[in-house]
């Protein structure tokens, strides 16, 4: 056995694997330790915040302001200011003002700022331009003379007694304040949810959780498997008859079918994630079956088993001792196999709104459905999907590279 | 089970050959049937069949002959399509485990491959043991044990402090062959079916299995069914030869008889197709 | 004398192991088969007749490797060509190979006769479809197969009859040198007669001109092959003519594996079988003296120290032993 385990550290592939399932696993214990509470907290009121640094600005205004004067600051506000579209609207006008195009060059902040100052007259109607249209003309205008205009802002407060506004303070364009010095700073490296939810203290959740459903899951249908096709297998005759029957029925109608059946006559309120685990389990051990029952039938006239008769050895210890060794490799695989499966049907399942119910724990499964149901993907926020994917595709995808690495260890025709 | 306390050894015939022959198992009409309707194959065909205590009898057929279908049967590790089987005088009867373990304690066998009739999980101390343990040695001491373990080690020259903590696979061919007959040795059982036992094996150790093979008639008075494809080997270590086709005995008889004046046209063919090094061929 | 076909000069091969050791399967062996003449190398499982057959071929696919030593065809040199060449212009064409399994190469979506037009038309890519089924048919007439085998699949024919096909295929293009590892071994004994005697058909009809044929069965070597030569540990430690080898061996392993032949004859119960104890020496190691001093029952104190040439005796007959012929015959009882 110790052999065994030093000889798939030998394999490349289950390195790599195990490397990448063991950062996961690293990750979904420290990762809950330094940034403690609770992943459904809504902190957020809104959805889908960008990935980044939040900073109160209201304590920025408390923090110590330092003069930096950067020259290209105006410039940055600008730009930041006026968007594509924007640009291209000022093209138009200036276009209707007489300036010729080749004079105009959208990426040059600075010229187009010079050229609207120069033609921009909010008296001029221009044949054909709607009244909307103008409208829009003189609000970018009045934003941008707001971002270029060279005064202070001046912050007043009411005064708690008299609801007098009071001078606070003022903040010119060249402060400064350092993020250090402020007091609430929030980094969201992935933003937040649709519920204004941390997206990454919930996605290492929900990989536990998901994990924790691909495991009950596996072991619930690789148990199933085994059992039934040992009996099938060994046992033969009628039993295996029935058992052959049963499987077959089952591989017949697509278990995901099942699984949606079974999931929906659960009420919702009813389904955790162990529920839904075991109903994953318990329809997916039909192929565990077959291959077993095919390994214990060739297994079963083998010589070695024969010898173990004539010595008088019962069936169990045949069965435990003669029988499952053989196996042993192969139902390691397909419980590595049946684990990643459990954590995509959870997926699959979640995804139609039948996963575990939504407000104790999210899932990998649950963090897609959500960001389905709130339209991530049209509003651009990236941050609510891709990540739950990859989570998902790289825990597959390392369990399945462990299958083949240990497939090279333990079939030897393939390690040459 | 209070013999148990008892050594196997005490078992032992006294005198090296047996005064008398019994017949220890025979059957009459034994038949195997596989599949059933259109798919039917007959491998064994209403073959009778009796054999005498310490005798050596092979077993000659070409493949698909249905020589270990037979082989099988008789060990009770296939069922008996029709036919009967009578042991030690006695229809057989291997209903119920505890009878089959009863069986199993007068006949064993020897298979064709070594390599692949050992558990590769096991050390071999376990197959070992588990004779002795068969034979109602399970409470003996443990230096008892390994007493006898040792004796039957050394019955196939082999050592057991040679052997002790490792896995067949560490063996080599000729070496698990002859630790098979250790087992039977600490077995001792009526009949033992040796199924092909030197096929898997290089020519130059052959011999000495044969060679065990005969020791352990000689000094146990144990009655061997030597199962073979070669006319050669079964002439020279059996008493009487049978020669099987396609699921019948086409011809038996001893060997001297079926080997220099064979009867039957079948015989006479698979004669004549052995390369041989007086005749020409 | 005929003229040689083919010779074997210093040939040495090795297996490189997936632990990066050297095993020398085959240690500068040397020998020479005449036209029309068969050679028969017979030896215990891994003493490296397989890899000879292999090598022989001047083919080789990792984990072998050629490492030196000269293979001579008529007088050509293949053991330098191109991998390329060699399967272009040798295999096929010069040599012909059967491996024991050679039976269940032949994929079984195809006709026999598509395995014909790929072996011809590989060397000749001109010739027409309809001469090629003729030829066939005219080989397969000759060498008593039905001409119906052709349009058949593989699994539609026995055993010894894929056998006997794969043999045809592989010797249409009448090559100089038919190499036969076991080739009978998985068959039964009447169909292992009628492949024999296929063999023996090709040889006489000249269709081939030598065979080598590799196998432990020594009865069947006996009557297959004119020249006989022992293999032990990579290295031949015997050769002579089949009669010789069989009734008068002089090498001690030799007498050891011919001490071990039985076949259903009168008298052959009598006989004492004899077993050679001990194992072959680990080829990744070998000792440096004679390779089976250890097991050898006749050993002297000089055969472990001294490395043993291979000896000429006379003519053909050549052993591998620090004793003279007269001395092995006196210690063996012989006259």
């Amino acid at each position: 056995m110790k052999n065994i385990f030093k000889q798939a550290f030998h394999s490349p592939r289950f390195v790599i694997g195990f490397s990448i399932f063991a950062c996961i696993l690293l990750t979904m214990l420290i990762y809950p330790l330094l940034m403690p509470g609770n992943p459904l907290e809504m902190i957020g009121l809104g959805t889908f915040f960008r990935p980044g640094t939040y900073v109160s600005v209201y304590d920025a205004l408390d923090a110590d302001s330092r003069t930096i004067k950067l020259s290209d600051a105006d410039d940055n506000r600008l730009a930041k200011a006026m968007s594509d579209a924007d640009r291209i609207s000022m093209m138009e006008w200036l276009a209707v003002a007489g300036v010729p195009a080749e004079d105009i060059d959208l990426r040059d902040t600075h010229g187009l700022i010079s050229l609207w100052k120069k033609y921009y007259d909010p008296s001029v109607r221009p044949e054909g331009m709607t009244k909307a249209k103008r409208n829009y003309y003189e609000r970018l205008n009045n934003r941008l003379v707001a971002v270029t205009r060279a005064d202070t802002i001046t912050m007043l407060s009411p005064d708690a007694e008299t609801g007098e506004m009071e001078e606070r303070g003022r903040v010119a364009k060249t402060d400064y304040v350092n993020v250090s010095d402020v007091t609430n700073v929030r980094r969201l490296p992935l933003g937040t949810d649709n519920f204004g939810r941390d997206m990454l203290k919930e996605l290492v959740s929900a990989c536990g959780t998901s994990l924790f459903i691909g495991l009950v899951a596996g072991g619930i249908a690789t148990f199933i498997g085994l059992l039934l096709g040992l009996l099938a297998g060994y046992i033969g005759g009628l039993l295996d008859d029935f058992i052959m029957f049963f499987t077959n029925i089952f591989t017949v109608i697509p278990s995901f079918v099942i699984l949606i059946l079974i999931s929906f006559s659960i009420d919702q309120s009813q389904r955790g994630a162990l529920t839904t685990a075991v109903v994953i389990g318990l329809t997916s051990w039909v192929w565990t079956t077959r291959s077993v029952r095919a390994q214990v039938l060739s297994l079963r006239n083998r010589d070695h088993v024969n010898l173990s008769k004539l010595s008088g050895h019962s069936l169990s210890r045949i069965v435990l001792t003669d029988i499952l060794p053989y196996i042993a490799s192969y139902v390691v695989m397909a419980f590595i196999l049946q684990i990643s499966s459990g954590i995509l049907a959870e997926a699959q399942l979640s995804l139609l709104g039948l996963g575990p119910k939504t407000t104790t724990t999210p899932t990998l499964g649950l963090m897609m459905n959500w960001a389905m149901l709130y339209s991530a993907h049209i509003n651009g926020a990236w941050w609510a999907y891709y990540p739950v994917i990859l989570t998902i595709a790289l825990i597959t995808f390392s369990l399945n590279l462990m299958n083949t690495g240990l497939d090279q260890v333990f079939n030897p025709q393939l390690r040459s | 089970m209070h013999e148990g306390s008892n050594r196997p050894t005490d078992n032992r015939p006294t005198e090296n050959c047996p005064t008398e022959k019994r017949v220890c198992l025979s059957g009459t009409g034994v038949t195997k049937v596989f599949g059933a309707g259109s798919r039917k194959t007959v491998a064994v065909d209403h073959v009778d069949f009796s054999f005498n205590e310490g005798e050596m009898i092979s077993i000659v057929g070409e493949s698909g002959s249905g020589k270990t279908t037979l082989v099988k049967m008789l060990l009770g590790l296939t069922s008996v399509t029709d036919g009967d089987l009578y042991f030690m005088g006695k229809k057989r009867d291997i209903r119920t485990r505890r009878r089959k373990k009863a069986y199993w304690k007068g006949i064993q066998a020897i298979f064709q491959d070594p390599f692949s009739a050992y558990n590769i999980f096991k050390k071999i101390d376990s197959v070992l043991l588990d004779c002795v343990h068969m034979r109602g040695g399970r409470h003996l001491p443990h230096e008892e044990k390994i007493r006898m373990i040792s004796e039957a080690c050394g019955f196939v020259n082999l050592k057991y402090e040679e052997l002790t903590n490792k896995y067949p696979f560490e063996l080599s061919g000729g070496q698990m062959q002859r630790l098979m007959i250790a087992r039977i040795f600490l077995l001792r059982p009526k009949i033992l079916l040796a199924d092909e036992p030197t096929s898997m094996i290089d020519a130059c150790s052959r011999a000495t299995i044969l060679d065990m093979l005969m020791k352990l008639r000689a000094e146990e008075g144990m009655t061997i069914v030597f199962i073979t494809h070669d006319l050669g080997l079964a002439y020279y270590v059996s008493d009487r030869l049978m020669i099987m086709e396609k699921g019948v005995i086409v011809e038996q008889g001893a060997a001297d008889e079926v080997i220099l004046n064979p009867q039957h046209p079948y015989t006479k063919q698979l004669l004549s197709d052995v390369p041989k090094l007086t005749e020409p061929w | 004398m005929g003229k040689t076909l083919l010779e074997v000069k210093g040939l040495t091969t090795k297996y490189i192991t997936r632990f990066h050791e050297n095993v020398y399967a085959v240690d500068n062996v040397s020998f020479a088969v005449e036209e029309g003449k068969s050679l028969g190398i017979a030896g215990e499982s891994g003493c490296g007749k397989s890899t000879l057959a292999l090598s022989l071929m001047g083919y080789y696919f990792p984990p072998l490797h050629y490492m030196s030593g000269d293979i001579l065809i008529d007088g050509r040199n293949i053991s330098g060509m191109a991998p390329d060449d060699v399967r272009l212009h040798i295999l096929g064409a010069e040599i012909a190979y059967i491996p024991q399994a050679a039976m269940n190469a032949l994929n079984p979506t195809q006709k026999i006769i598509r395995f014909i037009e790929d072996v011809i038309l590989a060397h000749d890519p001109k010739m027409g479809k309809k001469d090629i089924y003729d030829l066939a048919r005219k080989r397969f007439e000759i060498l008593n197969l039905p001409a119906d085998v052709l349009q058949k699949h593989a699994v539609e024919l026995s055993g010894g009859m894929k056998q006997r096909t794969v043999i045809a295929i592989s010797t249409i293009l009448s090559p100089k040198v038919l190499i036969a590892d076991e080739p009978s071994s998985a068959l039964d004994v009447s169909s292992q007669r009628v492949v024999i005697k296929m063999l023996r058909d090709l040889m006489e009809m000249g269709y081939i001109k030598c065979m080598i044929f590799i196998t432990h069965e020594l009865p069947l070597l006996y009557n297959v092959t004119d020249d006989i030569a022992v293999m032990y540990a990579g290295q031949f430690v015997e050769k002579g003519t089949a009669k010789e080898m069989v009734f008068d061996p002089l090498h001690p392993y030799s007498k050891g594996l011919m001490e071990s032949i039985i076949v259903p004859e009168s008298g052959t119960r009598d006989i004492k079988l004899s077993a050679i104890p001990g194992t072959p020496p680990n080829l990744k190691n070998p000792p440096s003296g004679c390779r089976f001093a250890e097991r050898c029952r006749y050993v002297t104190p000089m055969c472990a120290a001294s490395s043993v040439r291979f000896l000429d005796v006379a003519g053909e007959r050549n052993y591998r032993c620090i004793l003279p012929e007269e001395k092995l015959r006196e210690v063996y009882g012989r006259a």
